[in-house]
């Protein structure tokens, strides 16, 4: 815990895998951005990795003041022991006020363990950060699979530390007019344990968009009826240039690989658009999606429970409905 | 091997009431349940078990009742439960609700894995495991999908990332957490379930584990729940009528409006 009175500005974990930045740290960059306002708070991006100082710039062109670029052949591939160790002696150092971490895989992991280390608290998972005079960081979270939002404060310890949930905050537009500087850290005497191994990076997803990252999604339910008919739901998916979902009846079928659940016990997504095919609209996949900006439903039975999210539904067969609205959102996109 | 694993009782839905006045959420009176995603590391932790003979211990912080669920977890078959109990833990946050329980284990003896789940089915936070191998101090993989091999003092585990997998190993003892991809739990054994009736399970206090009454409660929470509300509603839908090509050509002019496609 650091001393309330000197801590200041507000941090974002700038977290790249094999070299690329991950589209929440940016989102988090421009809320970070925002928070700080015009208040006298400098917006710091600390970048972890291995020769990764190529990534500063568009730090600074989505609105970070400063990049703290922590650069060591351990930080190379994601692990708890070194990203914690080191992200605990710059706290140390450079006394955050406020701690932002995407709440993905990486974030999830670290960010409680960060907490412990550090005898701070930590708000996870946030749809809404807002900054208070007073108290700082407000945090809103999801709990209960949605269906209670909590307000969560951290009156005392410092850095507040937040994970933000990925698509929760909008992609800053890069601004190539604005001037940041780039904080080289000292590393040298930091007491690394570094006791897991990364052996292999297998990456299943290859080319195709990710669940969490897509700005759109296409969803399939048990209505989709088996595993080729999901070529169906992933023709509208592709057309859109968006990412595959499913319901966890269809997973459990074995129709999809469970890394495309939505819902409760799978992933919790918040894109521009969720077209749910052949879903019943369970609380439990409910639980994955309600957030989504604009909720699309198609479902033959008019008193299937998504319609009661739903902002635009369509009552028709998938297998009719959809295969034409591929056919035009192609004609759109060119 | 000893391996415990880390349980909550939560309530069976999350269909909750919130109770506006007092400003929190209220459960009264709902069935309670193991938490489904700790069920994963329950049943993990019974296969390593039957595989090569571990002794299973399975552990909550919660109030008196949550025994229950340990019994369940031993009519499942683990070994032994400990409960953490104490007025004093009520309204701890997940960094004081890591120490409490980290308190307990290493008063349960020693041991070589700590499995947790994912993530509390009521708070939802994931917090719990990776703040708990802090409190230990011991390495973490979180999210793990497939133990690839365990020995005396090694583990190769999957852990389950955004674009697929990472492969890692370490030495134990180690926490893991589990997501459900790693097995299919078992249900308890209504035998299993009659002998676990029967079993004196130990209920520890602050006082019993040695905690710092300072770093508990929500006194000794670093965070505040301020306010509790239900998510603000959502903007009234629209049914798409016509023919399916007309609901198709109004819902691409939808989108388009949205400024989506
Ligand atoms: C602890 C727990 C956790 C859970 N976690 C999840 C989770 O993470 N994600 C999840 O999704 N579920 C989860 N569930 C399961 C959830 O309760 C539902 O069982 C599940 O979501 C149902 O999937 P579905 O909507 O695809 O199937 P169904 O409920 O069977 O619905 C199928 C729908 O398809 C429609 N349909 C059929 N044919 C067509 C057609 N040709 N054209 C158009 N519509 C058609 C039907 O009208 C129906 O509405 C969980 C359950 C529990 C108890
Ligand atoms: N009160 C508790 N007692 C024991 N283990 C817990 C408790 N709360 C959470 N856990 C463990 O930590 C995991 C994550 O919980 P949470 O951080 O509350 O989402 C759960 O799946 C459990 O394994």
């Amino acid at each position: 815990m650091i001393p309330k009175a000197e801590a200041k500005n507000i941090w974002v974990l700038a977290e790249q895998r094999k070299g690329k930045l991950v589209n929440v740290s940016l989102e988090a960059v421009g809320l970070a951005r925002n928070l700080a306002g015009s208040s006298s708070q400098e917006v710091w991006a600390v970048l972890l990795g291995k020769d990764v100082a190529g990534l500063a710039e568009s730090l600074i062109q989505a609105g970070a003041d400063v990049v703290l670029l922590a650069e060591d052949d351990r930080l190379a591939g994601f692990r708890d022991d070194p990203y914690v160790d080191y992200l605990t002696h710059l706290v140390g150092v450079y006394k955050p006020a406020a701690f932002i971490i995407g709440a993905n895989s990486t974030g999830k992991s670290l960010a409680p363990r960060l907490a412990t280390r550090l005898g701070t608290g930590l708000a996870s998972d946030c749809v809404e950060l807002s900054w208070d005079q007073a108290d700082g960081l407000v945090a809103t979270r999801p709990m209960y699979g949605g269906n209670v939002m909590a307000t969560v404060l951290c009156p005392e310890a410092r850095p507040q530390l937040a994970s933000l949930r990925p698509k929760s905050a909008p992609r800053p537009v890069p601004d190539p007019s604005r001037k940041g500087r780039i904080e080289k850290a000292d590393l040298s005497g930091v007491n690394v344990r570094d006791r897991v191994r990364l052996l292999e990076q297998v990456d299943t997803a290859g080319d195709q968009v990710k669940l969490e990252e897509a700005d759109i999604i296409v969803s399939g339910g048990r209505g989709v009826g088996g595993p080729e008919k999901f070529s169906v739901i992933k023709g509208l998916a592709d057309a859109c240039k968006g990412a595959m979902g499913a319901s966890r009846a269809a997973v459990d079928a074995g129709w999809v690989p469970y890394t495309h659940q939505v819902g409760q016990t799978g992933k919790t997504v918040s894109p521009k658009v969720y077209v749910a095919c052949g879903i019943s609209g369970a609380i439990q996949h409910l639980a994955g999606m309600k957030s989504s900006d604009i909720i699309v439903a198609i479902n033959k039975n008019p008193d299937a429970p998504i319609f009661k999210v739903a902002t635009l539904g369509i009552v028709g067969d998938l297998f009719e409905i959809v295969p034409m609205l591929t056919e035009a959102v192609k004609k759109e996109m060119g | 091997m000893r391996i415990v694993v880390s349980i909550k009782q939560v309530p069976e839905t999350t269909e909750v009431k919130i109770d506006q006045a007092a400003n929190r959420v209220d459960t009264e009176g709902l069935t309670r349940i193991i938490n489904p995603y700790d069920t994963y590391a329950l049943e993990e932790a019974i296969r390593i078990k039957e595989a090569s003979g571990a002794t299973v211990a399975v552990i909550t912080c919660g109030p008196e009742k949550a025994d229950e669920s340990l019994r369940e977890a031993l009519a499942m078959g683990a070994d032994e439960a400990f409960l953490l109990s104490d007025p004093a833990f009520d309204g701890s946050d997940p960094v004081a609700t890591a120490y409490i329980v980290a308190r307990g284990i290493e008063k349960c003896g020693p041991y070589d894995l700590v499995i947790a789940g994912r993530q509390a089915m009521d708070g939802s936070s994931g917090q719990v495991g990776p703040s708990l191998a802090e409190e230990l101090g011991v390495p973490t993989v979180s999210f793990v999908r497939k133990i690839e091999e365990l020995k005396d003092d090694y583990i190769r585990v999957q852990r389950m990332t955004d674009d697929g997998y990472d492969v890692l190993e370490g030495p134990l003892p180690m926490l893991i957490t589990v997501v459900k991809e790693i097995n299919e739990p078992r249900l308890p054994s209504l035998k299993g379930l009659m002998k676990a009736k029967r079993v004196t399970i130990p209920v520890w206090s602050a006082v019993d584990i040695g905690v710092d009454p300072a770093r508990v409660g929500p006194a000794g929470s670093p965070t505040k729940l301020s306010k509790v509300a239900p998510p603000p509603p959502r903007a009234g839908g629209e049914m798409l009528e016509g023919t399916p090509e007309e609901q198709v050509r109004k819902l691409v002019a939808r989108l388009k409006a949205a400024k989506v496609l």
